[in-house]
Order: structure tokens, then sequence, then C-alpha cells
């Protein structure tokens, strides 16, 4: 089902990979070239590439300054641009404000801002949501448009993933009330699913490997399963039936630390996949210039290729399991208890 | 920004982005998209039934026509065979009849045969008796015609007198 779409994908990606790899070279070659030879440092190349910054910096010669959106009480609401902390190289201070470490602070009592920028994950989440909307309108259209007809286009492309969806992810873990949920597993599916491929692309930055963006997505499957929770559920969590008295007290507290758990692991799970994956890929790019060698930088290219097409599949999986988990967790909730053991 | 602090910038950016997201998508992606896969199903399964019905309807339609000729068939025998029966019955009633009336008519023949014989008998033994009379009284008038012979017949009977 979903290999057809792998196959396009990944030639594409694979193109945009080699892209990649002849910018990110020249960049630090350039870097090593330019300044004075400061030692290689590999873990804030890659720390920098996985986390989120004010400024999308895709190569030396192209930043894109986003704007930055602070609030605190002593100065109010104020919009600027990122660039403004920037002068060529060295990070200034802004009109009271100063970036340190990509946090913003007042520059006179060092007090954190309330920070609502537009980073480069915020502008990654905007282009994702875009993308997303503009594709799945497309593909209603085409449901409108080739009523009663056989699929074309786009529509045929993403019908058999979103049949994928409801019937094999959806329908079989949350069973009756299944059609309430869909909207929401589907925006969330392919939401991850758009967002893990984006984020794989060079320069792009690692939206589905940050946490915030993960503990927000679990946060709503917690919400939502806890707030559709029927008498069955909570009684399940609160008083255990076939369970003797003593051994309910052990199990009382165990089911509430479950309710937790349960979108914790949604959480990290699709945080850690993306994130490592992320620096695997640049470890791997990194080792070219900690060795400063070309015959490493062809062999560390392959095993990169590969680990690309690993990560083309870890993304597909980790939408899936992401829905999957959030479905059955639902499930459990909704489900009509009692019968079933 | 650190690897494991969630930014609550991001957060919020996230949580508004993607319920926007879910209610923008839901009505304008999702509801046509799954109204009309739910359709299309819908649809597919009719066709298939009435497919499926259609078949029911000529197994049923043929069994009926072999049941309709199965029964005609019948009728018809039976017809042919109460035909063959009545013919039979008619052709064996004409025979007896015709019997009967031909046994009648030998049967009054043959009475009439018999009267017919008992009176032609009877002028017979008429005529005979007559034919003897006359013959007996030639015969007398001619044995008595002299004297002579009625004398010998008188002494005859006057001896068989005497002896009697």
């Amino acid at each position: 089902m979903k290999k057809p779409f792998f196959a396009v994908k990944s030639s594409f990606l694979i193109l945009f990979f080699i892209g990649f790899s002849s910018i990110f070279s020249p960049i630090l070659g350039a870097d090593e070239a330019g300044h004075e030879p400061e030692p290689f440092n590999a873990s804030e190349v890659i720390l920098h590439h996985v986390l989120d910054d004010h400024q999308w910096h895709i190569a030396d010669w192209l930043v894109i300054p986003l704007p930055v959106i602070v609030y605190s009480e002593e100065k109010g609401l104020e919009i600027f641009s990122s660039s403004r902390f920037y002068d060529h190289h060295n990070v200034v201070e802004y009109n009271g404000y100063k970036l340190e470490h990509s946090h913003i602070y007042l520059a006179d009592s060092g007090k954190a801002v309330f920070d609502l920028s537009i980073t480069k994950n915020v502008a990654m989440l905007l282009i994702n949501a875009t993308l997303l909307l503009v594709v799945f309108t497309s593909v209603a259209k085409g449901f409108t448009k080739n009523k009663g007809n056989a699929p074309q286009g786009v529509q045929s492309f993403f019908e058999p993933i979103i049949l994928f969806v409801r019937d094999e992810i959806v329908k079989p873990n949350i069973e009756h009330h299944y059609e309430r949920f869909l909207p929401y597993m589907l925006t969330l599916f392919f939401f991850i699913l758009f967002g893990n491929l984006l984020g794989l692309l060079p320069g792009a930055g690692n939206l589905t490997g940050n946490i915030a963006v993960t503990m927000t997505l679990a946060l709503i499957t917690f919400l939502i399963t806890n707030f559709n929770g029927n008498k069955g559920y909570w009684g399940h969590i609160l008083w255990t039936p076939g369970v003797p008295l003593p051994l309910r007290i052990v199990i009382l507290p165990v089911e509430i630390i479950g309710i937790f758990t349960k979108p914790f692991s949604l959480m990290i799970r699709l945080f850690v996949a993306i994130t490592a994956g992320h620096i695997v890929l640049l470890s791997l790019i990194c080792l070219t210039f900690i060795f400063g060698s070309i015959y490493v930088g062809f062999a560390s290219s392959l095993i990169v290729l590969f680990i690309n097409l690993i990560e083309l599949l870890v993304a597909g999986i980790q939408a899936y399991v992401f829905t999957m988990f959030s479905s059955m967790y639902i499930g459990m909730a909704v489900q009509d208890h009692g019968h079933d053991h | 920004m650190d690897l494991l602090t969630p930014g609550p910038g991001l957060i919020i950016w996230q949580l508004f982005v993607f319920v926007l997201l879910v209610i923008l998508l839901g009505k304008l992606a999702w509801n046509p998209i799954l109204s009309s896969l739910k359709e299309r199903e819908e649809s597919i399964q009719q066709a298939l039934d009435s497919a499926e019905k259609a078949k029911v309807e000529m197994a049923a339609l043929k069994s009926d026509n072999e049941k309709l000729l199965r029964e005609a068939r019948e009728e018809r025998d039976k017809i042919l065979r109460d035909a063959r029966e009545a013919a039979n019955r008619l052709h064996d009633q004409a025979q007896n009849d015709a019997k009967k009336n031909a046994d009648k008519i030998i049967e009054d023949a043959k009475a009439i045969i018999q009267t017919e014989k008992n009176a032609a008998l009877r002028d017979v033994k008429a005529q005979v008796a007559m034919f003897s009379l006359e013959i007996a009284d030639k015969l007398i008038k001619n044995n008595l015609k002299d004297d002579k012979a009625q004398k010998e017949l008188a002494d005859t009977f006057i001896k068989d007198l005497k002896l009697n």
C-alpha cells in the first residue's frame, strides 16, 4: 500500500539529498577557510541542525530572518525581525532584548520574555499546514469532481493511504464510533507523515522531532482519550473488576500512572525516532569534516544515502505508529467494556 | 530551546495550528472525501447486491419455467391418456351395442322363423290330413263300388261283432 508512495518520494528526496550534501560541504569548507582555523565541533553543528532557531540558516549565504514576537510585562508585545540580533556573524542586543542560546531575555534585567516568535519550527509548521491544506483540498476536489468515476491524479495517490488509515488503523482500534475520530486521526497521520518527510529535506527544520510538537500532539490525544472515556474506562482504572480488594489498592496507582504514561510514550517515541534519525545522518556527514578526507566523505555519503532511505521508512512507520496508538488509547476509552475479558 | 525542554512558544503555535488544521481539513477535506468514499462503497455494495438478487431471481424464474413446463407436460400426458381412455370406452361401448343389437336381431329373426315354421307345419299337417281324407275317400269309394265288396265288408264287421 505504501510502496509506490515511498518509491516516488524517495527518488525525489535522493535528488534533494545530493543537493544537500553539495550545499553542506562548501559551507563548512568555506567556514574553515575564511576564519581562523577553529576546531570543528560536530556536536554543536548537529544540535544546531536538530534544534529550533530564530533564523532559518540554510547556508551561510542563505539565511532567512524570521519574525520575532515577544511579550514581557515591562515592554508589552513587540514584533521585529530576527536579523536585528545578528550583525554579520555576531549576536548583538536589539532594543533592550538580548539573544542567548536561542533564548530571548530582557537586556537589562536578564529576565526571560515570553517568546511567541515564528521560529524555524513554527515556519516549518506553517509550511506543513499549508501543504496539507493544499494537498487535501485538491484531493477533496478530485472526489467531488470525479463523483461516480474512477479516482484521478493526486486523488488516486492519496485515496489508498486515506483508506489505509481508516480501515487498518482507526476502524479496528476504535470500532463502534470510529467515524467521530477519523478527522483527527487522518490529520494526525498526515501531519506527522508530511512533517517527517519535510524534515528530511535539506535545510528543513526538525518539526516532528521537536519535543514541543510531539508533546502537543500527545496532549491532544490524551485530552480526547480522557474526555471521551466512558463509564467502563474509568471503572477499569478506579475499580478494576475481577481483582481481589487488597490488589486493587496496588493497581489503582498503577492505572492512574498509566493514564499519563500512554501519552508520554507517544511523545517520546516520535521525538526520539525522528531526532535520532537526524542525529545519525548529521553525524555521518560530520565524519567527513572530522577526518577531512574526500574518501571518508564518499563512504559516509553512501551510508547517509542508505540511512536516508531508512529514514523515509521511519517517517511512514512513525506516522503509522503514532496514529495507531492514539486510536488504540481512544478505542480503549470508548469501547464497551465487560464483554471482552 | 534545548533538546528535551519543550519551548512554550512552539507549543502554543503547534496547538493553535494543529487544532485549526483539524477543523479546516475536517471541513474542507476529510468530510467530502470520507462521505464520497462511503457513498462509493455503498453504491458498489448496492450493485453487487442487486446483481446477486438478479441472479437469484433468474434462478427462480428458470425453476418456475421448468415447473410450468413439467406441469404442462404432465397435463398433456393426462389429457392424452384421458382421450385414449375415452376413445377406448366409446369403442367398447359401440362394439357392445352393436353386438347386442345384432344378437337381438338374430333372436327376433329366430323367433319369427320358429313361428313361421310352426305355422307352415300346421298348414302342412292340415293339408296332409285333407289329402289323407281324400285318398281314403277315394279308396273307400273305389273298394265299395260293387255289392259284393260291400257285403264282404259287412260280413267282416259282423264277424268281428260276433266274436266280441
